[in-house]
């Protein structure tokens, strides 16, 4: 699993001159980042400017024409590449929250680590229970996702990635679908976990929590990264026309 | 139970209602044989289906194209030509055919087993097509996250699409395997004892054509009764809270 040719102290995620087409409709037109070990990253941008697509090219539920992504110094889009390395090193959390419907909240964070990687059911059972207790949702272990508010099954979502140990978290508008009373729930455990040193990148409209969090902001339009920088530099003095015209719209 | 069997010879002898199944053991015998042959050939009949449903809803999903042209053509075959010419097709001409390829005298497979085989295929081919509907009632973003997991197309399919699915097209398949074991009375055209063979053997000996007929009606609406129940039990027991309706 260890990429001997990569070091801590270079992008652990690294995009170069990305280029992503459906069909005749090119979403993404060369888009460059790195991201350090570490460090959380926020996406912002309007409808269709290719955010959601980006970070689903990292860990390859979408394919990419051309260009390089990668994760941990490995190539995510070569063909030889053992996806379910990539899955292991880069958790995700989905806008829909896409929990197992027929899983009790315990199970969805259990089965992964059971299935895929093969471990013992009561350490993954004891590690379940830790992770939803992180999530602050003691006793509703036993509840169906159906049985959950939306911040109850993102958060079991969460919970459902963090089990597999990733290196790299993708959260893509997590808060989109939820009620304003519980995006607050959400957030403050994506908060938590930037703050044990994960690696997050974050796609969001959330402009006040992404200036709180983040360390570098991107903001793409029209399928490229027009302008990027860290928070208290990005939301006061951005360059670019169309960042201020997007800022002044939302903020 | 004594008492029982001499109040349905009462019943003949004293009103002329023939119900030999009840008080002449040769006729109750081979009439329990019959139903219990009915019981089983169903039972393996949907068993076998239900296998070919799922293993054939999992290969139209393939990459492949000729795998799923394939599937596409056996349910095709199957669900468009009467049951009892795949009987006798079976019967008459695979039999014949296999056993001239293996060198085998006295046939491969035998009536029963003919009977198991032609009806799994004929059911199955519905089958694969009631879980194909419910495999795509089951949400893209759904067998996403689990790819995002790292599991496996297998693991995907048995884990999450499946169990999915199959609350979606409990309904169907129900009526599907009520058809199935109502069809498993065609095997009486190739001579498997299962419970209208019987009958007639047993009306052709002692002339009661019409007590039978009644006695028949009222097994099979016993046994269909009977399957129904058992799969709305099946569709309570895995009804999940706050999922569906």
């Amino acid at each position: 699993m260890n990429n001997l040719n990569w070091a801590s102290d270079q992008p652990i995620v690294s995009l170069k001159n990305v280029h992503k087409s459906f069909g005749d409709l090119e979403v993404l037109k060369g888009v460059s980042l790195d991201v350090m070990q570490g460090e959380v990253i926020c996406i912002i941008g309007p409808s269709g400017s290719g955010k959601s697509t980006l970070i689903r090219c990292i860990n390859a539920l979408n394919d990419i024409q051309s260009g390089s992504i990668t994760v941990e110094g490995q190539e995510v889009h070569d063909p030889k590449l053992n996806k379910l390395e990539l899955r292991k090193k880069v958790g995700m959390v989905f806008q829909q929250y896409n929990l197992f419907p027929h899983k009790t909240a315990l199970e969805n964070v259990m089965m992964a680590p059971v299935l895929v990687l093969k471990q013992n059911k009561d350490d993954v059972a004891r590690l379940a229970q830790t992770l939803i207790r992180k999530v602050r949702l003691d006793g509703k272990e036993h509840n169906y996702p159906g049985e959950l508010s939306g911040g109850q099954q993102q958060r079991v979502a969460i919970a459902r990635s963090l089990a597999m140990n990733p290196q790299v978290m993708l959260f893509d508008e997590v808060t989109a679908a939820l009620d304003p009373e519980t995006v607050k729930e959400v957030l403050v455990t994506i908060k938590d976990l930037a703050a044990e040193g994960m690696t997050c990148i974050l796609v969001t409209h959330e402009m006040g929590f992404a200036r709180e969090i983040a360390d570098q902001i991107y903001f793409t339009d029209g399928g490229v990264i027009v302008e990027h920088g860290p928070p208290e530099t990005f939301f006061s003095r951005a360059k670019d026309p169309r960042t201020k015209e997007f800022l002044s719209q939302i903020l | 139970m004594e008492f029982v069997w001499e109040w349905f010879y009462w019943l003949y002898d004293v009103h002329g209602i023939k119900l030999t199944i009840f008080y002449d053991e040769w006729d109750r015998n081979r009439f329990i044989r019959g139903m219990w042959t009915t019981f089983h050939l169903s039972a393996l009949s949907i068993f076998l289906s239900i296998v070919i449903g799922v293993a054939g809803a999992w290969l139209q999903m393939s990459n492949l194209v000729w795998m799923r042209r394939i599937v596409q053509a056996y349910i095709q075959f199957f669900r468009n030509t009467p049951p009892l010419i795949q009987l006798y097709f079976f019967y008459f001409a695979v039999d014949a055919a296999l056993s001239q390829l293996f060198g085998i005298t006295g046939g491969v497979l035998g009536s029963y087993g003919w009977a198991v085989v032609s009806l799994s295929f004929f059911a199955g081919a519905f089958n694969v097509e009631i879980f194909r509907a419910g495999v795509e009632s089951v949400p893209r973003s759904t067998t996403e996250a689990a790819e995002a997991l790292g599991y496996t197309r297998l693991q995907i399919y048995r884990y999450v699409t499946l169990p999915l699915a199959f609350r979606v097209c409990l309904p169907s398949l129900n009526s599907n395997l009520i058809n199935l074991l109502k069809t498993t009375t065609v095997a009486y055209a190739i001579a498997v004892p299962e419970t209208l063979y019987v009958a007639n053997q047993i009306w052709s000996d002692e002339y009661n054509v019409f007590e039978m007929m009644n006695v028949v009606w009222i097994v099979y609406i016993v046994f269909v009764g009977f399957l129904v129940w058992l799969m709305h039990r099946w569709e309570k027991s895995i009804k999940i809270p706050g999922y569906g309706n």
